[in-house]
């Protein structure tokens, strides 16, 4: 289960049946421990992983999922849609199917994949049971242990395990409000280059990228793709939420720009119909989808045909983009009550990205605070989201955080960032008071908005200012903050206590 | 054959562990012959408790609530006879900072510590006393939360400039955090079982951090990234003096049926001191107490079975 698909509801059921479950003894997994390949030592669980688990509770808002909300799926429309199937195909939709898709199937995603200006083949298409397959297809077919994967920083934080299982190195490349900085790209591949090491691929997630929220900008995009024919690279360009773009003009997708030559495409149903139904694809030239195609054979020999044959079913008797524009209107009201709620809750301090589509803004909050930690506080408020380190393979992250706007209604969301702040606000006066330094705090004590917070920016730095992971990160773009080391803070007025406090100056070590 | 209900899950940060444990638990006690009745703790706790009727509970529940002496409250209310330590050595266990004072009003060497509230901090400018306190803990100090278990919160602030955002990342936690002298030396966990003869220990583990993450909870529950060695190779009367320790600790503190002592030996020094008594240490395949009991040749299923004697003879409070 990867964090994007940690489920919501009632969380004890499934829990109590995996207690039912274990069979397992102190001398049985030392024995088992013994068969383990080694790639399984990339294969972590983590105190995250035990903490999100807590965030299915009920009671709990939970902004770390990255789920659609598919109750604007009609349920009548789901049933008629089902039913069709079972009594029509139901031969069909029970038996196995082609391990690269069918047919039909393929038809609709050439529809969908013309909508944003692709023009691909259906040979050119194997149908994978969700996107999350692609990479690991990707991986499976293309790294051996110790290769490279280039991967934007932050990354999707469910690619970080497949990485994991397959023994990659992942270099991370920073970001700015402009999407993956193509120019370090650049500097990064020379210098892997003099290193003697070429990278397999370069993974990104160009439009409203997950986690950031920020979109490759056009120029970047025409060089990546350049780069990538020059250096005979692969470009893994994950685009599941393209589509859901709720202001602005669209771009071309890289697979667009670079006609399918090195560019690797992923796309899924998942966002723009239904998770549920684990149906993405790939569309990649002839000889690498070939090898996708042996690895799926191996995998799980097809994606469920009852699952295709109701996606056939869908877009013969129904409107997609009808859906998708329903589903884009809510969302982008959704985007906004929370872009609202974080101008109203979240500390001078922070900043965050302001994402023209997709499902999530990222958040990135004083250096001092540790978004992990902060997330076992958040626990105690019936909140959640995704600690930034979730998104880094490198430990960095750890002041940031991803919230989903998409999965909850815009009530719980005001209410979920409001219990956010109060923990960030709570943590930043702490700070303020163990430092005896002023720090922006949206709220006075008694909860008095402060008038509009001044980070209003995209909390990725703008193109040309340093990124996410450089010691200038998390500075907000257009607040002066004091950058004095917390212990040599010279006399200065204390607000808190409206007396002058004495020089602390402690001992260096 | 014993109806027993198994107490775990829970909505401590711990959930995850205490449902390894308590699955382990319901393994066991069905190899017993035992009939278990697995509970997820909730809201329905004292329901599904006089529903069921259990013979006895067995509390394998880690962190807040069950831990701290909440559920033993409830179960000694219902009138369910349950494993392990009563409500006020759980509180004390729980409370690192009580479990301290405790150990350092009976004489019992435990690192120096101070430890504040939020409120002091926010209220009565505590946060003047830190370069006093840096002063004579000498860095790094260790900074934890009083009342985390799963070493949750812990951090090392190697110089004076990390104590702040240690004190925050703690108080993420707990509203009592606590800044302990470091000591660096070698880690030992005695597990203690209460027997027929009362309390003796079991074979002395020691946690072997690979790479420099000591206080990492995700080292803690992953083979691989700690190496536990049982019985540690200690010299005999290092090894008297850590388990006698152990017994004392767990005496001083009215632990029952089992607990777990977690101790340092100073690699300068040589002196041995205690840093805390977990009240429920974790049952899973990976955890401590059962490798220790495995080495000292007490199956599983024997220290459950034990433990259950345990609990059925102590009379309620």
């Amino acid at each position: 289960m990867t964090i994007d698909e940690t489920p919501r509801g009632s969380a004890s059921g499934g829990e109590s049946q995996r207690m039912d479950r274990s069979r397992t003894t102190a001398r049985d997994l030392e024995r088992y421990a013994g068969l383990f390949a080694r790639r399984t030592q990339g294969m972590k669980s983590s105190a995250m992983r035990d903490l999100m688990a807590i965030t299915a509770r009920p009671e709990v808002i939970s902004l770390a999922g990255g789920l659609p909300d598919t109750s604007t799926f009609p349920a009548e429309d789901l049933a008629a849609l089902m039913a069709r199937v079972a009594a029509e195909a139901s031969a069909r939709a029970l038996q196995y199917g082609p391990t690269d898709g069918m047919d039909e199937l393929k038809r609709c995603i050439v529809q969908v994949m013309a909508e944003e200006g692709m023009d691909v083949a259906e040979d050119d298409l194997l149908v994978t049971t969700g996107g999350q397959q692609v990479i690991d297809l990707v991986c499976k077919t293309l790294i051996d242990p110790g290769d490279v994967i280039v991967a934007e920083g932050p990354t999707y934080p469910g690619a970080v395990p497949t990485f994991g299982a397959y023994q990659a190195d992942v270099v991370q490349i920073e970001m700015d409000s402009d999407g993956m900085r193509v120019d370090l790209l650049e500097a990064t591949l020379d210098q892997l280059e003099r290193d003697g090491r070429t990278p397999k691929f370069i993974y990104t997630v160009p439009t409203f990228q997950n986690p950031a929220g920020v979109t490759m900008a056009l120029e970047r995009r025409r060089r990546l793709v350049r780069l990538a024919a020059q250096r005979e690279v692969l470009v893994l360009e994950d685009n599941p939420y393209g589509l859901l773009r709720y202001e602005g003009d669209p771009l071309p997708p890289l697979y667009a720009l670079d006609g399918g030559e090195y560019v690797i495409y992923l796309g899924t149903f998942s966002k723009i119909l239904s998770p549920g139904l684990r149906l993405g694809w790939t569309a990649a030239p002839r000889p690498v989808l070939e090898k996708f195609n042996l690895g799926k054979q191996g995998a799980d020999l097809c994606s469920s045909t009852f699952a295709q044959h109701f996606v056939i079913e869908y877009f013969a008797q129904r409107d997609w983009r009808k859906l998708l524009g329903a589903l884009s209107e809510l969302y982008h009201r959704r985007r906004d009550t929370m872009l609202d709620a974080l101008d109203e809750h979240f500390p001078r301090e922070a900043e965050w990205t302001r994402p023209r589509g997709g499902l999530f803004i990222w958040a990135t909050l004083p250096d001092y605070i540790d978004t992990t930690d902060l997330l076992a506080r958040a626990l105690r408020e019936h909140v959640a989201f995704v600690p930034g380190r979730a998104a880094f393979l490198d430990g960095r992250g750890g002041s940031a955080m991803r919230l989903n706007f998409s999965g909850v209604g815009d009530e719980d969301l005001r209410e979920g960032v409001a219990r956010i702040g109060r923990v960030v606000n709570e943590q930043v006066r702490l700070y303020s008071t163990l430092t005896r330094r002023d720090l922006g705090v949206s709220q006075a004590p008694a909860d008095t908005a402060d008038g509009p917070t001044a980070a209003s920016g995209t909390g990725m730095p703008d193109a040309g200012r340093p990124a996410i992971g450089t010691p200038d990160a998390g500075r907000p773009s257009t607040v002066v903050t004091d950058t004095r080391a917390p212990h040599d803070v010279v006399a200065e007025q204390s607000p808190v206590q409206g007396a002058r406090i004495v020089p602390l100056r402690r001992r260096a070590r | 054959m014993t109806r027993v209900a198994v107490l775990a899950g829970g909505q401590s940060l711990e959930r995850q562990v205490s449902l390894r444990s308590g699955a382990r638990v319901r393994d066991a006690l069905e190899r017993l012959g035992h009939e278990p009745i697995p509970i997820d703790v909730g809201p329905d706790l004292v329901d599904r408790l006089t529903e069921t009727r259990p013979d006895v509970a067995f509390v394998a529940m880690h962190g807040r609530d069950g831990e701290d002496g909440t559920v033993q409250e409830i179960l000694e209310l219902v009138g369910v006879p349950y494993t392990a330590s009563g409500p006020s050595a759980c509180i004390r266990c729980m409370d690192k900072v009580l479990a301290k004072h405790t150990l350092r009003d009976a004489g019992l060497p435990t690192p120096d510590f101070y430890a504040f509230s939020q409120t002091a901090f926010e209220s009565l400018g505590a946060a003047r006393a830190l370069p006093a306190i840096e002063e004579r803990l000498d860095f790094p100090v260790v900074v934890k939360p009083a009342a985390q278990g799963s070493a949750l919160g812990i951090r090392f602030a190697p110089t004076a400039a990390d104590v702040p955002a240690a004190i925050v990342a703690a108080f993420s936690y707990d509203t009592k955090v606590m800044l302990e002298r470091h000591v660096a030396g070698r880690e030992l966990a005695i597990s203690v079982l209460d027997g027929p003869d009362g309390p003796e220990t079991l074979p002395i583990v020691e946690a072997i951090p690979r790479g420099s993450d000591h206080y990492d909870f995700e080292a803690r529950y992953e083979i691989g990234r700690t190496d536990f060695v049982c019985p540690a190779s200690l010299d005999d009367n290092t090894a008297r003096t850590a388990q006698n320790l152990a017994l004392a600790t767990y005496g001083v503190l009215g632990c029952y049926g089992f607990a777990r002592i977690d101790l340092i030996l100073d690699s300068s020094s040589g002196e041995v001191t205690v840093l805390e008594a977990n009240a429920i240490p974790g049952l899973t395949e990976t955890s401590l107490l059962p490798q220790a009991a495995e080495a000292g040749g007490i199956s599983f299923e024997a220290f459950v079975e034990r433990v259950l004697d345990l609990a059925l003879a102590r009379t309620p409070a």
